[in-house]
């Protein structure tokens, strides 16, 4: 359920733009933030809030991928895959994450912790490979120092 | 040598507050343009220094300046659009001037809005440069606190409110017409040109979009001077550079350099040369939308790059070595370029899917003599001119030069029914 601050954050967003659509994104992060992930119900409302129709955002929220239309864990983990990570084997780093997490690219672990995902080049290149968790940015990368990191995660 | 875009960074210490950046010399560009000279007066001295956008395209920035309607007719609000959506595999540069120096981008902001009389302006940051975001929106905020942003600056009765906008995440946003339709609360698809956004760009008004590092040479030339900045430059260009460097070479980085600098210099004594083990084979030399290349002894500018082929780009070079394989190094780029594409034109996402499951076929050892024709098909079909923006056409740049460079490779790789890499 959207709360009033999410509202009144959206409304604010809403009232600095000279169409209430320009604040849609603003107002899905805003959901987000609070909830984790964006859902139908919370979407519905959102899409009153910016006067767009709900298939008109969900177009939109679906286009993003750092818009979540289902659940995730409390922790989200997005590793690089691009081009400068690849070359650095950032192969290894995924299947050691996949089978210290029980999981694949996609999905979310048992407990709920962790939900590991793809990501497009994160502008670490020089510290490659590198991945995020929670938007903190992790570099240089070995499958040995995984279980370090997500240790900071609980 | 003076580096001035990175004069004031120091890694791995925070960056300059505003009475840090004041007393290295900031905001005294600011300060000069908005009480001594007329807004065109800023525009032609940009036009003079020879810059040019440093995202990727590498348009005349001062000329583009000059395409905003100006005086009193002119629409309003007019928009100033900071592109800081950096998101071309191989760069991090934008990110460096951002975390590094925000007050600088700040000020730049500030001179380039009252050079087009821009009273509203939007940087664009990419959702994983939260801590950019971050920096920037307090830069704003202390700025606006001195009275250099906000209303009524400096005394003068011009008006910029500087807005941080962080995106939910797409390459496409980084294309100018595609960040418009973003910050709009459209999907981020490009849109027909014309008419260019200094025409009609945001909400329909006068717009202009620059690039990060772009901007940040602009405090400078005020300061300095259009001819400073030229001899800046080795080859006559103008201005410095953020070049970078990835793959395997002993120190990968980004370094601030006289646009021109030579490759070989970036690799050899820059990022201290390949890694042990490792040899040489060709480089993308402005991240992954751009030609491959063998040649080291180029000048890595606008007006170099095309004689062997490619082009400057975002000056941030991807080495490919001699223990990795040229098929799956295209592979994984246009995995990026069919995921990012935004759907818009048929050529771009029906032709780059093809391209993935073609590469793919051949990568794993399933691929037929005549997946090369298809390949090379592609390549013409995706070439400029066939789709609104310039992703397709730059996805077949890697893909076009690997063809022509490594054709044994994938020839290799379809007789043997395998990557010999592997």
């Amino acid at each position: 359920m959207i709360t009033e601050d999410d509202r009144r954050e959206i409304e604010a967003a809403a009232a600095r733009v000279p169409v209430r659509r320009a604040a849609a994104v603003e107002a899905l992060q805003v959901i987000q933030k609070r909830n984790g992930w964006v859902s139908d119900e919370d979407l519905r409302a959102a899409a009153g809030l910016v006067g767009m129709t709900v298939t008109e955002l969900d177009g939109l929220a679906s286009f993003y991928s750092m818009i979540f239309r289902k659940p995730v864990g409390r922790h989200v983990i997005l590793f690089c895959d691009s081009i400068c990570c690849w070359i650095q084997g950032y192969e290894k780093i995924v299947d050691g994450l996949c089978s210290r997490l029980g999981i694949r690219p996609g999905e979310t672990d048992r407990e709920g912790r962790f939900t590991l995902l793809p990501s497009p080049c994160l502008g670490a290149c020089d510290h490659a490979p590198a991945m995020m968790v929670d938007g903190d940015l992790h570099g240089d990368l070995t499958p040995e120092g995984i279980e370090a990191i997500l240790e900071r995660y609980k | 040598m003076e580096r001035p875009l990175t004069q004031n960074i120091r890694p791995g210490e925070e960056p300059l507050d505003l009475k840090g950046y004041e007393a290295a010399g900031g905001y005294r560009a600011a300060r000069k343009a908005l009480l001594s000279m007329a807004p065109q007066d800023v525009t032609a001295l940009v036009k003079a220094s020879g810059l040019r956008g440093r995202g990727g395209a590498g348009f005349p920035t001062g000329q583009k300046w000059e395409f905003l309607p100006m005086g009193p007719d002119a629409p309003r609000p007019k928009y100033l659009c900071c592109n800081a959506d950096e998101m071309e595999p191989g760069t991090f540069k934008d990110r460096l001037l951002m975390e590094g120096d925000p007050h600088q981008l700040v000020e730049a902001l500030i001179l380039t809005a009252y050079a087009v009389q821009a009273e509203v302006c939007y940087v664009f940051v990419r959702w994983a440069y939260a801590k950019s975001a971050r920096l920037l929106e307090k830069a704003v905020a202390e700025a606006v606190e001195a009275g250099l942003a906000g209303r009524n600056i400096l005394g003068t009765g011009f008006n910029l409110d500087i807005r941080v906008h962080s995106s939910a995440g797409r390459y496409m946003c980084g294309e100018e017409t595609g960040l418009l339709n973003a910050l709009e609360g459209r999907r981020a698809s490009p849109r027909a040109k014309p008419p260019f956004p200094p025409v009609s760009g945001l909400f329909g008004k006068p717009t202009l979009v620059d690039n990060v590092e772009t901007l940040c040479s602009v405090p400078h030339i005020v300061n300095n001077g259009a001819d400073w900045f030229r001899r800046l430059s080795l080859t006559g260009e103008g201005g410095t550079k953020i070049y970078g460097m990835s793959g395997r070479v002993k120190r990968p980085g980004a370094w601030e350099l006289p646009l021109g600098t030579r490759v070989r210099e970036i690799l050899e004594v820059h990022a201290g040369g390949m890694k042990e083990g490792y040899a040489f084979r060709a480089l993308l030399p402005g991240g992954a939308s751009t030609d491959f290349q063998v040649e080291l002894d180029v000048d890595l500018d606008f007006t170099h790059e095309p004689l062997v082929g490619s082009r400057l780009g975002t000056g941030t070079s991807i080495v490919l070595d001699d223990r990795t394989c040229p098929v799956g190094f295209v592979l994984n780029i246009e995995r990026f370029m069919a995921r990012e594409s935004c759907g818009w034109c048929t050529p771009c996402w029906s032709g780059l899917a093809w391209i993935v499951k073609t590469l793919e076929a051949i990568e794993q050892g399933q691929g037929r003599p005549e997946d090369l024709e298809i390949l090379d098909r592609h390549v013409r079909d995706l070439a400029p001119g066939h789709t609104f923006c310039a992703l397709a056409p730059g996805a077949v740049e890697p893909l076009g030069s690997a063809l022509r460079l490594f054709r044994e490779d994938f020839e290799r790789h379809i007789k043997e029914g395998r990557c010999p890499w592997k």
